[in-house]
């Protein structure tokens, strides 16, 4: 089966050829980030507007790409949220009429999912069932992944999400956008135990995270810093970050082994943006080499937003025989614990 | 018109997502309240308690609306919880949509809403967030509009 997936949830424009949920023909994305950025964020001319000039150049080169016609697909996947509805409203309407007029199916996706399933597109994909922690700019939480379709939440961020502390302090030490990359190449530099930023563990049973207390920790920790700069003070900003880097890595390794020992799983997945920072990755990696955990991280093309997952996450919704109607609408919420269980695996 | 206000002093966060809470309590539909104050003043958990006094049941989490740019939770009235932060323009502002939740069925709070006043109705109410220390927090409402003074009259009763 070739599906084509379109997601337009947020900033970005994507569009992805996928065969049998896994082999990615095509991904395409037009993507609004701009580099050192004076405001350190995202610029969202993005809305409606921005996605509705680029869904059809972008799904016309994804199907180049791909090198398949409209009439080779045997699907359509499309995000119908969570996200913004203006965003939302033009990848679906776009899929809606593709649909129509070429006469193929329609799945409609929960965006969360597509970030889960990410995995299925390498090589090595774990199987169930798993533990998945997807943490970007948006997201922080934690998954029990039992099979396709079968997602229970088990934690998520009560204030802040991961990826946006990043961005944040990048803000905050005046550096640019986006923070995660620019933070992660100071930390390297920088000495991670030399301040002893807070870890919010919140109560013991907790599975869920708190980056809020950190951002402002480290805010008046560099208002501080700043001050009385001229001091003899040998800390430098690169050890701030590595300092408020090794916080945010800490927690979020806790919190995920925590959740892997409380459902007796061996195998757990890191997906989103945060699944790209490096130390992050090389703690998991020791972590994973010492103990007989294995540890699945979709490539970074595939956990930043993108059609692929979409597309991943459509056929196997397709192959179990459920169809979008034309009538279905886009949904600002939507808590994957909603999301139908596909039974029996493809 | 003058301008009325009223100034409160919290000392941990719970403090502050308690004021939230007292204010969410007098809200109505159509209520516009406009927070400003620097990274970590304690924006969003002020929002935290906004939904409480709106009703919102405790286990729905209120998280930060950054990246999303606004997050919408049912209580005794819908809560439009909108943030600025990230754009850079105006123009982004409107692009994106956001004024129309002004004009919806609900109440809106908004993060970072001093970037641009002259986008945001004249009804809404000022809370501006001033990090005293790692803990407390100096949070002056303010506004001119006969309904913002309506709810800084109620606000004024609540012990500071």
């Amino acid at each position: 089966m070739i599906i084509l997936g379109i997601d337009t949830s947020c900033d970005d424009t994507s569009a992805g050829v996928v065969v049998g949920g896994t082999r990615v023909l095509s991904n395409v994305v037009q993507s609004q980030v701009k580099l050192h950025h004076p405001h350190g964020g995202v610029v969202p001319e993005l809305a409606s507007r921005e996605h509705l000039k680029n869904i059809m150049p972008v799904v016309r080169e994804a199907l180049q790409k791909a090198d398949v016609r409209m009439s080779d697909l045997d699907g359509i996947a499309v995000t119908v949220g969570p996200g913004l509805v203006g965003s939302l409203l033009v990848g679906l309407y776009y899929a809606k009429g593709l649909s129509y007029v070429h006469d193929i199916p329609l799945a409609a996706i929960n965006h969360l999912e597509g970030h889960i399933l990410s995995v299925f597109l390498e090589e090595e994909a774990p199987s169930f069932p798993f533990v998945a922690l997807t943490v970007s700019g948006g997201h922080t939480s934690l998954y029990y992944v039992k099979g396709y379709g079968s997602y229970t939440q088990m934690g998520q961020t009560i204030d802040d999400a991961a990826g946006e502390a990043f961005d944040k302090v990048a803000k905050i030490f005046g550096l640019g956008y986006p923070g995660g990359a620019v933070i992660e190449k100071l930390a390297r530099e920088g000495r991670r135990d030399i301040i002893k930023f807070p870890r919010a563990y919140l109560s013991k049973d907790s599975l869920d995270f708190s980056f809020s207390g950190l951002k402002t920790s480290v805010s008046l920790y560099t208002k501080k810093w700043r001050e009385k700069k001229k001091a003899n003070d040998d800390v430098v900003l690169a050890d701030i970050a590595a300092s408020f880097q090794e916080s945010v890595v800490d927690v979020l390794i806790h919190k995920l082994m925590k959740a892997r020992e409380e459902k007796g799983v061996e195998e757990v997945v890191v997906a989103g943006g945060v699944a790209c920072n490096g130390r992050l990755r090389s703690r998991l990696s020791k972590d994973a080499s010492s103990g007989d955990i294995k540890v699945y991280y979709p490539r970074p093309e595939y956990c930043t937003d993108n059609g692929a997952m979409i597309a991943a996450a459509g056929y196997h919704r397709l192959f179990h025989g459920e169809r979008a109607d034309l009538s279905m609408d886009v949904r600002s919420k939507y808590p994957v614990s909603d999301l139908l269980t596909l039974v029996s695996e493809p | 018109m003058k301008e009325e206000c009223v100034i409160y002093r919290t000392r941990s966060a719970g403090e502050t997502v308690d004021l939230g809470r007292q204010l969410g309590g007098f809200l109505k539909r159509g209520d516009v309240i406009s927070l400003a104050g620097e990274l970590g003043s304690g924006k969003t958990w002020f929002t935290k308690g906004v939904g409480l006094g709106l009703g919102i049941a405790r286990n729905i989490i209120i998280t930060s609306p950054t990246f999303s740019l606004v997050n919408e939770y049912e209580g005794r009235h819908t809560l439009f919880h909108l943030d600025a932060y990230r754009l850079e323009s105006l123009t982004d502002f409107l692009a994106a949509g956001l004024d129309e939740y002004f004009y919806q069925e609900g109440v809106v709070v908004m993060e970072w809403a001093d970037r641009w006043p002259e986008i945001l109705p004249e009804r809404r109410l000022n809370v501006e967030f001033v990090i005293k220390d790692e803990h407390s927090r100096e949070i002056t409402m303010s506004g001119y509009d006969p309904r913002a003074v309506e709810i800084l009259k109620k606000m004024e009763k609540v012990k500071r």
